[in-house]
């Protein structure tokens, strides 16, 4: 079953076309990566997913993005609803000016949870899903900022975990973090899949190889390739996505 | 040679610094001598004497009851603790009524005698005299001239300056006075300026807010006695009509135009600090479903809260400091306010206004001084407990 189905999409900037006619399915409950030099439009495309691309002012789309069959740009989406089931990771750790526990009940509470219980059983849940609970167990008040780079990442997964959302977006969540960080945060998007489909923006290609089921290579605003992401990194079909694989640009 | 420029530097840097700090130590030391010195006056004004009968048993009056008995409102010696008889208060003046030129001599030279007369003939006399001319007479009993109390100032509630022979200097109503005028103005501008400061930074359009923006930077840069002028011209017939007041300068017109005056640095400030709350935490709250309004008042006000409450404490500062629109529009009465729609008079307003008419060095040009000191402290006060409420966000970064 497919989970995201995008057609003919174009989305321009002012007049800068920064996505040209794409169309990509992704599939349940599976890792997609989405790989290419920078300002090849990746992480743009990534970002119509939750449409956080409505905040910034004279941008413009053309095609269709449907999610579980249903287009998100039609007007009677919710853009609440649809972003509480489409959660997101930042590139930087991004957590709020709260406590722990407090960034983590954050996406709950704003969606109108007033259950304490149920509260603070899903913050456990979501930080052990993040890996993060030992960690942090008995300092659940102290501020996110007391917390490691690597560790703050970790808490930005629960904290979009927390909602329970069906597809996770990671737009290179690993760039600004330690090896053993993002040892640890590649650990976690393999078993998060189990639950929710990833889609996960990468500079590093040995990343993308080793988390995602499959790959998608951008270039110039346009999807070059896509498929099984061993095909990809063994024989892919376009001579870009070759050059682009071992190194010879980008 | 890079190196000696690079030494002069910093030797201009140290002296220049120092100075600077030196100077300002010393303007602060100034006005604290000056504002204590009002302490070591007499109630009763320098060069002048109380002269009573020696049956009298009073020996000391307070500054108040001296007032009052000049002003005829006490009329008898057991109000103030004496025996029971009415009080003849006596002045210089009243040498004439009892004697020709003649008998006091051309040059006063027999006025001494007289008065001691005077005293000696009715027991239930106070006489205001100059103490030169009370050299050497005998049997007559002076009320002791203590120094002006502590109490009597910080506790007092009259403000009366120029009162003879003894001024009262009572600064809780003008104390009152500016707290007052600048809690409505912080009241009444909070709001208004929050919400501005919050639809600038979070709602309108760059468009909206380019144009508005440097309209009301440009309010900051207007004088006070244009919106003083204002106030008296738009407000202060307008409160008249409004609350059928018998006259429209009050409190209230001073909290208005005051909070016009502060509403541009709250805004500006607010604004800028909402602006430095990075997009990507924004971000980060809207990718979880939240709202628009939950974003600003869950994330982005928590996030800039110390900048917010120091746009707050600037336009307190300015409200509580601000002199010549609040001279212009509260009515200048040194009373104990009882409400706000009353005329009542602030701690600047008071030394603006009287600065002129008082003698240098005198104790009434240091009790202006002292009130330049209260001023300090209560603008102090409010600086440190800001300073504590804003920095117990711990978990700020």
């Amino acid at each position: 079953m497919n989970k995201i189905e995008a057609k003919n999409v174009d989305f321009y900037y002012g007049d800068f076309h920064a996505l040209k006619n794409i169309n990509i399915t992704i599939p349940n409950n599976e890792v997609v990566a989405f790989i290419g030099p920078s300002g090849c439009g990746k992480s743009t495309f990534l970002r119509l997913f939750n449409r956080m691309n409505d905040l910034i002012p004279g941008t413009r789309l053309t095609g269709e993005i449907c999610i579980d069959g249903r287009n998100i740009y039609e007007p009677s989406i919710n853009v609440d609803i649809l972003r509480k089931n489409v959660g997101m990771v930042f590139q930087r750790p991004n957590p709020f000016p709260k406590s722990i526990f407090e960034n983590v009940a954050y996406g709950l509470r704003v969606n109108g949870i007033k259950d304490k219980e149920f509260i603070t059983e899903r913050v456990e849940t979501a930080l052990k899903g993040a890996a993060l609970w030992n960690e942090v167990k008995d300092k659940l008040k102290a501020s996110a900022y007391d917390l490691s780079g690597g560790q703050q990442q970790r808490l930005c997964i629960a904290r979009a975990m927390a909602v329970e959302p069906s597809v996770l977006l990671m737009d290179e969540p690993a760039s600004a973090l330690d090896p053993i960080s993002t040892a640890k945060i590649e650990e976690l998007i393999c078993e998060l899949s189990s639950q929710t489909t990833v889609v996960i923006v990468t500079h590093s290609m040995q990343q993308a190889a080793r988390v995602s089921n499959k790959t998608a290579f951008f270039y110039m605003g346009e999807m070059v390739e896509y498929g099984e992401t061993k095909k990809i990194f063994t024989s892919p079909d376009k001579e870009a996505t070759q050059n682009y694989i071992t190194g010879r640009f980008g | 040679m890079k190196r000696l420029i690079d030494n002069i530097a910093r030797y201009v840097l140290t002296v220049s610094g120092f100075t600077t700090s030196v100077v300002i130590l010393l303007i602060i030391g100034f006005l604290f001598k000056e504002a204590v010195g009002l302490f070591n006056n007499p109630i009763v004004e320098d060069g002048y004497v109380l002269a009573l009968n020696k049956e009298n048993d009073v020996k000391r009056l307070s500054a108040q009851q001296i007032k009052n008995i000049f002003d005829e409102e006490i009329t008898n010696w057991k109000e103030v603790g004496g025996k029971d008889m009415p009080i003849t208060v006596f002045r210089l003046e009243d040498l004439d009524k009892h004697y020709t030129e003649a008998e006091l001599g051309a040059e006063y030279e027999y006025a001494g005698d007289k008065i001691a007369e005077q005293v000696h003939q009715t027991p239930g006399i106070v006489a205001y005299v100059p103490d030169v001319l009370m050299k050497g007479q005998k049997d007559i009993h002076y009320i002791e001239n203590q120094d002006i109390p502590v109490k009597d100032v910080l506790l007092g509630n009259e403000w009366f300056p120029t009162a003879t022979p003894s001024p009262i200097f009572g600064i809780l109503p003008l104390i009152s006075g500016t707290l007052w005028v600048s809690f409505f103005a912080i009241l009444i501008a909070l709001p208004f300026g929050l919400a501005i400061s919050i639809y600038l930074a979070e709602v309108a359009n760059e468009k909206t807010r380019k144009f508005l923006k440097p309209i009301i930077e440009l309010l900051n840069g207007i004088p006070s006695v244009v919106y003083g002028f204002f106030g008296l011209a738009v407000i202060v017939p307008f409160l008249q009509q409004t609350f059928n007041l018998p006259v429209g300068e009050s409190g209230l017109a001073g909290s208005l135009v005051l909070a016009i005056m502060a509403l541009p640095t709250i805004i500006t400030v607010g604004e800028d600090a909402m602006r430095s709350c990075p997009r990507s935490m924004r971000e980060a709250s809207l990718a979880l479903g939240a709202t628009q309004w939950q974003t600003i008042y869950k994330v982005v006000i928590p996030f800039s809260i110390s900048g917010i409450t120091s746009g707050i404490v600037l336009g307190i500062g300015r409200a509580i400091g601000e002199t010549m629109a609040v001279l212009m529009v509260t009515g200048n009465a040194a009373v104990m306010p009882h409400s706000i729609l009353e005329p009542l008079r602030t701690i600047p307003a008071t030394i603006a206004a009287e600065l002129g008419e008082a003698p240098a060095g005198g104790a009434h040009y240091q009790s202006l001084f002292l009130l330049g000191v209260i001023l300090f402290f209560i603008t102090l006060i409010i600086n440190s407990c800001v300073e504590i409420v804003s920095s117990r966000n711990k978990f700020k970064k």
